[in-house]
């Protein structure tokens, strides 16, 4: 499985008198299992973006290939593709609709033709998956607090069984506890299940610490892709596009100045921790 | 997937029928429109043509985006010019089975049609050179005589309040769509059952998010000391400068001709 964009275009309102070009010759490719962040000041184009991976948008010039085929060909079966690649958008308020939990999970799997049994099978795998307790499967979606329902949102797409989740900003809104939790589920649904992982988050540390590429957005261009290591290594041209290195990055940069041994391209607390008792000589 | 919706379009320009006092703009439309019932036979036309031909030209509006405006009334303006044609007695032009159609209903019709489509145009150029707070706003000013009778500041509000709400409602309709789509619902597909079913994952979100959405304006109203209409002033009051008073002697000068014309031929 494999998700590439060939030169990718996309304008918002080209037949109203306001034409803004969100993506301007977008290249990227996604292989199979990767865990990619996208990061982006805001109105950047990062949701534009993520949602011509499941075909939602089509792109006003450009190509989009999932595993080497055209998704916008005559004929193509959109429908199969979105249940590869799932996509759940930044409100969880935006899908949520059933009268309980458990009946909301099941809305995807059903309207991929699977029968009732096997619905809640996988509702409840896919539920289980997310972190969310029993006792909540039979409230009413709206009756749980903005964590829970994000878990709610990310099962539901998860129990559709894709082979890619893509997760724009999930952890908006949500407390460090919380943020954690889900971004840890993320993390351990990437190394169980072996899907390939798409997220777009604003926060430099969460990206630092869990994902293996990072792409970076701005005006619809797409300036670095690369490691975390090599993309926050440019951090004063970060700086320049409204976004910043981690924290830490910042602080292994005046002890270096200040004349210690420590490596400046630490991007997590606990390499810049290794690297600092280094350089200490413990 | 919305975008072809257009209610109270604005078409944004630097032009001097943008700067207009939208209280000329509201009362130089309806004598346009009266305009269009006195005016008669090709000279009256000729005449509303010219007209509107230079308020347009004025607007910087292109005239492609005014044409689409149209589009809405196509069958409307079949349907109108169809009855008019056939059920005007008269000489016979043609004739075949039962349906006849004559020469002043041909007549008749052509005359519906130029008057529908004026009409049309010279709203929608009102619409699309006011922002619909703009309007709302002169409405209420001049209603303002009547608020004895009507309570004129609320049901402006409304009005403005409502129109503000139709581009977020349609943005979110558009983005609770694509989450479902992206849980593989279909609303395009099946028969009329299976696609009114299908609106029930659109809907409620839908409706929950205005519900919340009111909830979040009038609390934020509240905040803010709102009390409704009684002693309140505005920040930029409508103040008629030289061109408004222009405006007003050309549009009034216009149905003078147009009545003139009609008196006279
Ligand atoms: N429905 C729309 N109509 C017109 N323009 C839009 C629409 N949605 C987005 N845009 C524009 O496209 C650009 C990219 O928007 P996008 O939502 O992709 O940004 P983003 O990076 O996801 O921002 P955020 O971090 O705020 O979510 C912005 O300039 C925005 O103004
Ligand atoms: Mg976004």
């Amino acid at each position: 499985m494999s998700i590439e964009l060939k030169n990718v275009t996309y304008a918002y309102g080209t037949e109203s008198a306001y034409e803004t070009v969100a993506l301007a010759g977008i290249s990227l490719k996604i292989p199979d299992g990767q865990f990619v962040g996208i990061i982006g000041h805001t109105g950047s184009g990062k949701s534009t973006l993520v949602q011509h991976f499941n075909g939602l948008m089509r792109p006003t010039r450009g190509q989009v290939l999932f595993d080497g085929e055209d998704i916008w060909a005559e004929g193509y079966d959109l429908k199969h593709l979105r249940s590869q690649v799932g996509l759940v958008f930044q409100y969880p308020e935006h899908q949520l609709f059933e009268t309980d939990v458990l009946s909301d999970v099941c809305f995807g799997p059903k309207n991929l033709g699977f029968s009732q049994e096997e619905c809640e099978e996988l509702a409840l795998d896919a539920l289980r998956q997310v972190g969310l307790k029993e006792k909540y499967y039979k409230l009413s979606p709206f009756e749980l607090s903005g964590g829970q329902k994000r878990r709610v949102a990310i099962a539901g797409v998860l129990a559709m069984n894709p082979k890619m989740l893509v997760l724009d900003e999930p952890t908006a809104g949500l407390d460090p506890k919380g943020r954690d939790d889900i971004l840890d589920k993320i993390k351990e649904l990437h190394e169980t299940r072996g899907i390939s992982i798409a997220i777009v988050s604003h926060s430099m540390e969460d990206m630092a610490k869990y994902v293996e590429r990072i792409v970076v957005m701005n005006h619809g261009h797409m300036p670095f892709d690369g490691t975390p290591r090599e993309v926050f290594s440019h951090y004063r041209k970060l700086e320049k596009i409204g976004l910043a290195a981690p924290q830490i990055t910042y602080i292994m940069h005046v002890l270096a100045e200040k004349g210690m041994a420590v490596s400046t391209d630490a991007t997590t607390v606990e390499e810049a921790k290794e690297s600092i008792l280094k350089a200490l000589g413990h | 997937m919305l975008k072809d919706i257009t209610i109270g379009q604005y078409y944004p320009a630097e032009s001097p029928i943008h700067r207009l006092d939208p209280r000329v703009k509201i009362v130089a439309t309806m004598i346009f429109i009266v305009s269009l019932f006195v005016a008669e036979g090709w000279a009256g036309y000729l005449i509303s043509a010219f007209f509107l031909g230079m308020c347009i030209l004025l607007s910087k509006v292109p005239f492609g985006y005014i044409v689409k405006g149209l589009k809405a009334i196509v069958i409307l303006l079949c349907i109108t010019m169809f009855f008019n044609m056939v059920f005007t007695p008269g000489d016979p032009l043609v004739q075949f089975w039962r349906i006849t159609i004559t020469v002043q209903g041909v007549r008749m019709a052509v005359k519906m049609g130029v008057r529908l489509i004026f009409l049309i145009i010279g709203s929608s150029l009102m619409t699309l050179t006011t922002t619909p707070n703009q309007l709302t706003n002169a409405i209420e000013r001049l209603l303002k005589p009547l608020g004895f009778i009507i309570p004129v500041h609320e049901i402006a509000m409304m009005m403005s309040i409502a129109l503000r709400f139709i581009p977020i409602l349609m943005e979110e309709t558009d983005k609770i769509m694509k989450a479902q789509m992206a849980r593989g619902a279909d609303f395009e597909s099946g028969n009329l059952v299976k696609k009114v079913r299908s609106m029930v994952p659109l809907l409620v979100p839908l409706f929950i998010s205005a519900f919340r959405r009111a909830n979040d304006l009038a609390m934020a109203m509240e905040a803010r000391c709102y009390h409704g209409g009684k002693g309140r002033t505005q920040m930029k009051p409508l103040v008629y400068r030289w061109p408004d008073y222009a405006a007003y002697a050309a549009v009034w000068g216009y149905l003078g001709v147009c009545i003139a014309v009609r008196i006279v031929l």
